[in-house]
């Protein structure tokens, strides 16, 4: 076994001091040394988007970053997308739209369009198909998920209006 | 969006829950990260297992040794199938028709004498971490004489083939699907057709002579995976008592528990199997392949173990479904009406009996009224890997075949294509070629949805697009299934329920005792239970759930509702007729001034006598079987080969729609399986057998990117089977696709596709040897 190293980073908000081996990617850290498991392993690699998260800003696969390259980032998860008082609009879409059947893909999902709305809350159907066509869902035909964000593209673009 | 209810019934009953859509019970968790999937459970001192597989499709286990990688610092146990009890090969009865070789099923999870295919489990460790079992693994000598493998059906059932088990006799009852062995006295040699069997009906003689066209075709299509997101995962502890406890996903607590007890030779009762977020199944998650295998590796290390899959192990290691080479004939008279048809269909089992061939066969052609018929079976061994269930199973390729062939009889006599299955449609009364008749189903009506629907009659302008369309049928399934259901002194009720939820069926399940109740459906609290914490349930499959469990749950809300009129009865001091239940409130049937809302009698059970449980156990017959029709449109790229799907638009007959949002994604998730069935998937295997495309790279499922919307149009014709007139809806969708868009890139490029996938090289191909068979005309 190879002796641990040390990370200081930053997720969802919290500095964390974390443990990990230099072959640990950052899906397994987060899965199996930190035990928020809300980040999925579909594929391991870099196919299918279950880990999806967003590191300083960028949408990566989270089994495609080592752990240790995680210093000094600031890392966005599953669990970090929801406000303390309620869900955030895109988690809020997909529950109406009925965006998910068995739920596997669908952290991944909402983390990849967050990257997206964030930037551009006025994606339209072509540009969200295309942002997302790195997550793969097999339950859905994407009908519904491409409906969720684009409704919740319509609600974070009122929010920021009104915010403005 | 376009989606339109198509009622039938005049006078449609008014429900108050059912048909609504609420926010699902278990939404919340699933888009926060909280739900627990099989591999998202860790427990203090846990180990972590992972499996060898065969690198060879077929070969003697000559020896394993196992000594260096139990050297291996952090390495706890290793297993083969020598730890295994060797059950015998006789079939077994699971339960309600689930027919198991005890022997094949123990020879999947580990491989024992033979590897029959690349990726056969071998051998297993534990060891304090994956990377550190990973390294074990490199440290098993296992010595394999190789032999030659046999890898499609045609070449299987040769004179001369390589045989995968030497006792395989060839059954003739289409009934028994997992194959059986000879007995030891009989000394006939094996083979690799487990089965062979015939549906006749009618004189076919007779039928082809009354006929003024025949088409005859021949079909291949090839294995394809289920492609659920979430990979396997089990874990287990086995305690010093004896007792077992498995965390793991599948589609069925109660097989997983049944199927583990059969292959470690302990009673069921043994075991508990607590069902975890299942993260797609579509079939293939109805089988044990880990959980066996964590429960011994804990047995010898007395600490939790887990093992869980990496996808080239999912595709390498668990079923696919069946590839197959089917024949058709047809024939049909001038003003369009079919008067025979005869079909063979082989289907490739992989290493071990059970394709799906049977219902491949009873579905072929399900849609249709056909007096004269015959269509013949094969289920056929070969070394890939085991195949499992998948949406529909075997009916999707039967379609493919059956509607490809009809398509062409349409066009030959220049009859439409919906006019030409109106006219041959089946109906109520209506006996199938397999022989059951048909209870009252929907076809007509939802072809004269599809005939009615804007995307029809819309114009399809420009070169190289076209338009199909599919008809498919699937017969459902039911089983038994169990409901418990606890009244909270807050008005709520705790619904406890055996089905694992693929899709959104706690919410189907729920919303039938809310309606019964006359209940909001977010004042249901369901869940599903462990094998110890609620009756039998059959597995999670043959689009049974929002049936029988819906059923069970209706049942357990009417057992509620008895008690608490009782209760009624007994505060107010009448009698029990005299108290009606109306939308959530109690009332006299004379007084109107004696009422209690749910609500406030909940909240008066436990002073009142005490705590209201209801309960219910089901074997529901009265099945309604489920119709589809789609209508695709498609653009081949001549440079290319490509085709795009422009526009697509699925109908169904859905019986009613509980909760018509988790119905309408039903049919596009089966809808767009079928649509990567029929342009990309497919298993690549190299000549020694190997799998050569086991990644989602390779292995192209379709993404957002190569899809437009799919309109769905739920047709409600009511089972009158069932208490809501409930349909199961989940699996017909798969079964249409891959024929509309053959059909579609027919009226394309004239060309008809007879192997699937119709991919670029093959739609290519298949251009340019038309191109060719023109010039040399």
């Amino acid at each position: 076994m190879s002796k641990k190293i040390h990370v200081q980073t930053n997720i969802n908000g919290s500095d964390i001091d974390l443990l990990c081996e230099s072959r640990q990617s950052l899906l397994e850290v987060l899965r199996d040394v930190l035990n928020m498991t809300g980040t999925k392993e579909g594929c391991n690699d870099g196919n299918c988007g279950a880990c999806s998260v967003i590191v300083d800003g960028r949408l990566i696969d989270s089994c495609l970053m080592l752990g240790v390259e995680a210093e000094g980032k600031q890392i966005t998860t599953i669990e970090g997308v929801a406000y303390t008082d309620g869900l955030h609009p895109i988690q809020q879409a997909f529950l109406e739209n009925a965006a998910l059947q068995c739920g596997i893909c669908t952290p991944g999902f909402i983390v990849a369009a967050k990257a997206l709305l964030e930037e551009e809350p006025e994606a339209d159907e072509a540009r969200i198909r295309h942002w997302l066509a790195g997550n793969l869902c097999r339950c859905t035909g994407y009908d519904k998920i491409v409906r969720a964000v684009l409704d919740a593209g319509k609600t974070m673009t009122a929010q920021s209006k009104s915010e403005s | 969006m376009a989606v339109t209810t198509v009622s039938t019934v005049e006078e449609k009953p008014k429900y108050k829950v059912v048909g609504t859509r609420p926010i699902r019970h278990d939404g919340l968790e699933k888009v926060t990260g909280q739900a627990r999937y099989s591999a998202d459970i860790n427990l203090p001192g846990m180990l972590h297992g992972k499996v060898l597989r065969s690198p060879h499709a077929h070969a003697v286990i000559k020896s394993i040794d196992t000594s260096r990688a139990l050297a291996l610092p952090g390495v706890e146990a290793v297993m083969t199938s020598a730890d295994l009890p060797q059950p015998s090969g006789r079939v077994a009865d699971l339960g309600e028709g689930a027919m198991m070789n005890p022997k094949f099923l123990s020879n999947n999870t580990l491989a024992s004498g033979k590897a029959l295919y690349k990726g056969h489990a071998v051998a297993a460790v534990a060891a304090v971490s994956q990377h550190v079992a990973e390294e074990a693994l490199s440290l098993i000598d296992v010595e394999y004489e190789v032999l030659p493998p046999v890898l499609n059906a045609l070449d299987a059932m040769k004179e001369g083939a390589p045989i995968l088990h030497e006792r395989l006799f060839t059954a003739d009852n289409p009934f028994v699907r997992p194959g059986g062995l000879r007995d030891d006295a009989d000394p006939e040699g094996g083979s690799n057709v487990a089965s062979r069997f015939v549906f006749e009906m009618g004189d076919l003689e007779k039928g082809f002579a009354e006929a003024d066209v025949v088409v005859e075709r021949e079909f291949r299509t090839k294995a394809v995976h289920q492609g659920y997101i979430e990979p396997h995962s089990a874990t287990a502890m086995w305690n010093r008592d004896g007792h077992v406890t498995i965390w793991c996903s599948s589609q069925g607590q109660f097989a997983m528990r049944d199927q583990s007890a059969l292959i470690l030779d302990i009673p069921l009762s043994q075991i508990k199997v607590i069902p975890l977020e299942i993260g797609g199944g579509f079939g293939g998650k109805t089988l044990v392949y880990l959980e066996p295998v964590a429960a011994w590796l804990s047995k010898k290390t007395g600490r939790p173990v887990k093992v869980s899959m990496s996808r080239q192990e999912v595709f390498e290691g668990t079923g696919p479904t069946s590839g197959s080479f089917m024949k058709v004939k047809m024939g049909a008279t001038k003003d369009g009406r079919i008067t025979a048809t005869t079909a063979s269909l082989i289907y490739e089992a992989g290493a071990f009996p059970g394709s799906p061939i049977n219902p491949g066969v009873q579905c072929m052609f399900g849609p249709y009224d056909i007096a004269n018929g015959r269509v013949e079976g094969y289920d056929v061994v070969i070394n890939t890997q085991k195949t499992a269930a998948y949406r529909a199973p075997g009916a999707p390729a039967a379609a493919y075949a059956a509607e490809s062939v009809i398509d062409e009889l349409a066009e030959k006599l220049n009859i439409d294509p919906i006019d030409f299955r109106v006219r041959n449609v089946a109906k109520e009364g209506t006996r199938r070629l397999t022989g059951p008749v048909f209870p009252k189903i929907g076809h007509l009506e939802t072809l004269e949805a599809a005939k009615n629907h804007p995307h029809w009659n819309a114009p399809l302008e420009g070169p190289n697009r076209g338009r199909g369309i599919a008809a498919g049928f699937w017969f459902n399934g039911s089983g038994p299934s169990s409901a418990t259901a606890s009244v909270s002194q807050d008005g709520t009720v705790i619904l406890v329920e055996g089905s694992p939820d693929i899709g959104g069926t706690r919410a189907a399940v729920a919303m039938q005792m809310a309606e019964v109740l006359g209940i909001p459906a977010e004042d249901v609290h369901p869940s599903v239970g462990d094998t110890d914490s609620i009756g039998f349930t059959s597995t999670t499959g043959g689009s049974s759930v929002a049936f029988k469990t819906g059923w069970a749950s209706y049942e357990a809300a009417q057992d509620i509702k008895g008690q608490m009129i009782e209760r009624v009865a007994y505060i107010w001091d009448v009698s029990a007729e005299d108290v009606e239940l109306t939308h959530g409130v109690f009332h006299h049937k004379s007084d109107p001034e004696l009422r209690f809302t749910f609500k406030e009698l909940a909240g008066l059970l436990l002073e009142t006598g005490g705590p209201i449980v209801g309960r219910a156990a089901v074997n529901p017959e009265g099945v309604g079987s489920a119709i589809a029709v789609h209508i695709a449109d498609v653009e081949v790229d001549p440079e290319t080969g490509k085709t795009e799907v422009l526009r697509y638009t699925a109908l169904q007959d859905v019986g009613k729609a509980v909760h018509p949002s988790y119905v309408e994604g039903q049919i596009q998730g089966g809808a767009v399986q079928g649509i990567g069935w029929a342009l990309n998937e497919e298993y690549f295997f190299d000549e020694e057998g190997r799998m050569t495309n086991s990644s989602f790279l390779d292995y192209r499922m379709p993404t957002s990117l190569d899809l437009p919307m799919i309109d769905t149009v739920l047709v409600e014709v009511p089972n009158p089977g069932h208490p809501f007139g409930v349909r199961g809806v989940g699996e017909v969708p798969i079964v249409p696709p891959m024929a509309a868009i053959a059909n579609a890139i027919k009226a394309a490029t004239g060309v008809r596709m007879t192997n699937l996938p119709m991919s670029p090289g093959e739609v290519l191909k298949s251009l340019w040897d038309d191109e060719e068979g023109k010039n040399a005309g």
